[in-house]
């Protein structure tokens, strides 16, 4: 405990966690705030769950040290247990039981009463909008809905610390932002908030720190500010509609915004990545993009304007992708908007 | 997520962010619950899934009326001239065969929960850790209670007359329940142990047959070779039906109801610190 500093939920030095050959957890070192969300940011397979796992005591480390509240997450595992709360990946709660079921079940190992327990309970369900759901087996909820209950479990005793792993993950656009109302309700009440995510726009949502991390190794760590700065402030999608166009857009672009421009596979497609560091918005050089396109004879059949997505974050710390395919339904594609709601990109990356 | 589009299409109603601020706001942390509290919420668990599936039943039910029938008229005749005869000596056996066999599903159950997202939130409980796996074994023995009466009733129908009476038979079945109990706890372990369903199922088998069959449950072991005797003879089953046998024929088998408790004793000793110590780790 010497080692603990004030005012931090969470603090890790070398943390390492091996399975077999694999280093999952390769050295990570964590310094989380108490009362604020951090956000840790990486693709399937970055280590991401295995280092919440191990912070939630389930996993035991091989190598490092972690304290959470000042507690030891090895030797003073009991103690951890008793100021934190965790919802996994996929859904923490018994899907043979009911809604109630879960929660009273809950409430009673976390010591309520009978009685405290049940009206906890109806109140929580009452609050995630879950009471007329409350009676039925939560296998037959929707991904939503699980994530709700799964939310309203880990809050049945106001935790200290929460962790949320790829709270999101699988579910459509409008379940996600209730999902960000939820956190952001959580923690203005002082929890603090351990949140793992594939999405630089949900950790973007509610994080105040990041850290990005990726073979088992935080490779970036920051505000939100500082790590958009690295990463740079978005990119411009473009689809001509003549493809013998392309060279010529591409030295348009170049010298407009001062960009790095790369070709797509698609003959007509282009993207331009932009600078952080400019002086207007994204919007603005992307306005003054298509004029300059416009002037040039060059015919933009298609436009859109995105935020960096993990794989450019991931391009622009390590020079490599994130490894997860471009596919549209991986959820990190390169694509501008993700709006994928595949549900069943939670069974994926359970191993991460 | 299969199931998951059945109520996908209806609406959600909206999270309500002030009353959720509000019973965050108020929510007071309780005592830590007791060892006893804990195990017994797991115990209402268990029972939780068998009202959810009351199919699970169909082993404690159905099996146990298929081992009396089929065992006292099979062998009935052949070793004791009649099934009616027979059956005073067979029916506190078989009871103990079936409920000693019914015990392994345990094992099949803890295997197929564990990889489940709940036991992350169980494991990460600050709780008395054996209660999750203590809550099993409650849970079983409501089972094995329904297959000991089960059992009870249609021996009876066939014509068992136990001397021991109601409290010769209550205290039999009360043994067979705390053995089985411990007993249960080899196979959580290897429930925890074995990586698939399948697996903990035919070790389960290979433990539970030689085990059950190799007694004096069906047979007299002086009928039987030397070897097999100091085997038979040994074996915690001989002793537990010995008992249960001698309980519900208004006997007072002191010696062989010390073997059992001691066999009990042991098992709980051994497979429950090797239970946890997997739970811990898995």
């Amino acid at each position: 405990m010497s080692q603990h500093t004030a005012g931090l939920a969470i603090e890790t030095a070398g943390l390492v966690k091996t399975f077999g050959e694999t280093r999952a957890v390769d050295g990570v070192d964590l310094a989380v705030p108490a009362g604020t969300v951090y956000g840790v940011l990486g693709p399937n397979g970055a280590g991401k769950t295995t280092t919440v796992k191990m912070l939630a005591t389930l996993l035991r480390p091989d190598g490092g040290e972690a304290h959470v509240f000042g507690h030891d997450i090895v030797r003073e595992a009991d103690e951890v247990r008793s100021r934190v709360s965790l919802t996994g990946q996929y859904a923490s709660v018994d899907e043979d039981l009911t809604g109630t079921e879960n929660l009273v079940l809950l409430g009673r190992l976390l010591g309520h009463g009978r009685r405290t327990a049940r009206d906890r309970s109806a109140q929580l369900l009452a609050a995630f909008g879950l009471t007329d759901a409350a009676g039925k087996q939560v296998k037959h909820y929707s991904g939503g809905m699980r994530r709700r209950i799964d939310i309203a479990a880990s809050i049945l005793s106001t935790p200290d610390l929460l962790f949320l792993d790829e709270p999101t993950t699988g579910l459509d656009p409008r379940s996600r932002n209730q999902v960000w109302d939820i956190v952001r309700a959580v923690v203005a009440q002082g929890t603090t908030v351990l949140l793992t995510t594939q999405y630089l726009d949900e950790a973007d949502q509610l994080a105040s720190r990041i850290a990005v991390i990726d073979h088992g190794k935080v490779i970036a760590e920051g505000t939100k500010g500082e790590l958009k700065a690295s990463v740079g402030a978005g990119s411009v999608h473009l689809r001509l509609r003549h493809a013998e166009q392309r060279p010529e857009a591409e030295q348009v672009l170049r010298l407009a915004l001062d960009a790095d421009v790369q070709p797509d596979p698609d003959p007509v497609a282009l993207t331009a990545r932009l600078s952080a560091a400019a002086q207007d918005t994204a919007a603005e050089q992307a306005a003054r993009a298509l004029g300059e396109l416009a002037r040039s004879g060059i015919v933009v059949d298609n436009f859109s304007l995105g935020q960096p997505s993990l794989d450019e974050v991931f391009l622009a710390l390590t020079g490599h992708d994130t490894g997860t395919g471009p596919g549209p339904d991986t959820g990190t594609g390169t694509g501008t908007d993700r709006t994928d709601t595949d549900s069943d990109s939670t069974k994926d990356g359970v191993a991460a | 997520m299969s199931t998951a589009t059945t109520t996908e299409a209806q609406e959600l109603a909206p999270v309500s962010a002030e009353s959720l601020a509000a019973l965050l706001v108020t929510a007071e942390r309780p005592a830590r619950p007791s060892a006893l509290s804990t195990s017994l919420t797991f115990g209402w668990r268990a029972i939780l899934k068998i009202k959810h599936v009351p199919e699970q039943l169909f082993d404690v039910t159905a099996f146990p009326i298929m081992m009396v029938l089929m065992y006292t008229y099979l062998f009935g005749g052949a070793l004791a001239g009649s099934p009616e005869e027979y059956i005073q000596f067979l029916l506190p056996g078989i009871l103990v065969m079936s409920v000693v066999m019914i015990t392994m599903y345990t094992g099949v159950s803890v295997n197929t929960d564990i990889e489940k997202g709940v036991f992350d939130r169980f494991r990460s409980l600050p709780i008395w850790r054996p209660s999750t796996m203590v809550g099993y074994l409650l849970g079983d023995v409501l089972r094995y209670t329904i297959a000991s009466v089960v059992m009870l009733v249609v021996g009876l129908v066939l014509g068992y007359r136990p001397d021991g009476g109601v409290v010769g038979v209550i205290a039999g079945i009360a043994l067979l329940i705390v053995f089985s109990f411990a007993f249960s706890w080899i196979w959580t372990m290897f429930g925890l142990m074995l990586r698939s369903e399948k697996s903990v199922m035919g070790v389960s088998m290979m433990v539970i047959f030689p085990l059950t069959f190799l007694s004096n449950v069906f047979v007299d072991p002086s009928t039987m070779p030397g070897w097999l005797q100091a085997f038979v003879n040994n074996s915690p089953i001989t002793h537990l039906s010995s008992a249960v046998r001698g309980l519900m024929a208004g006997d007072w088998p002191g010696a062989e109801i010390a073997w059992t408790l001691g066999w009990a004793g042991l098992f709980v000793l051994v497979f429950g610190p090797l239970t946890m110590r997997l739970y811990n780790r898995k």
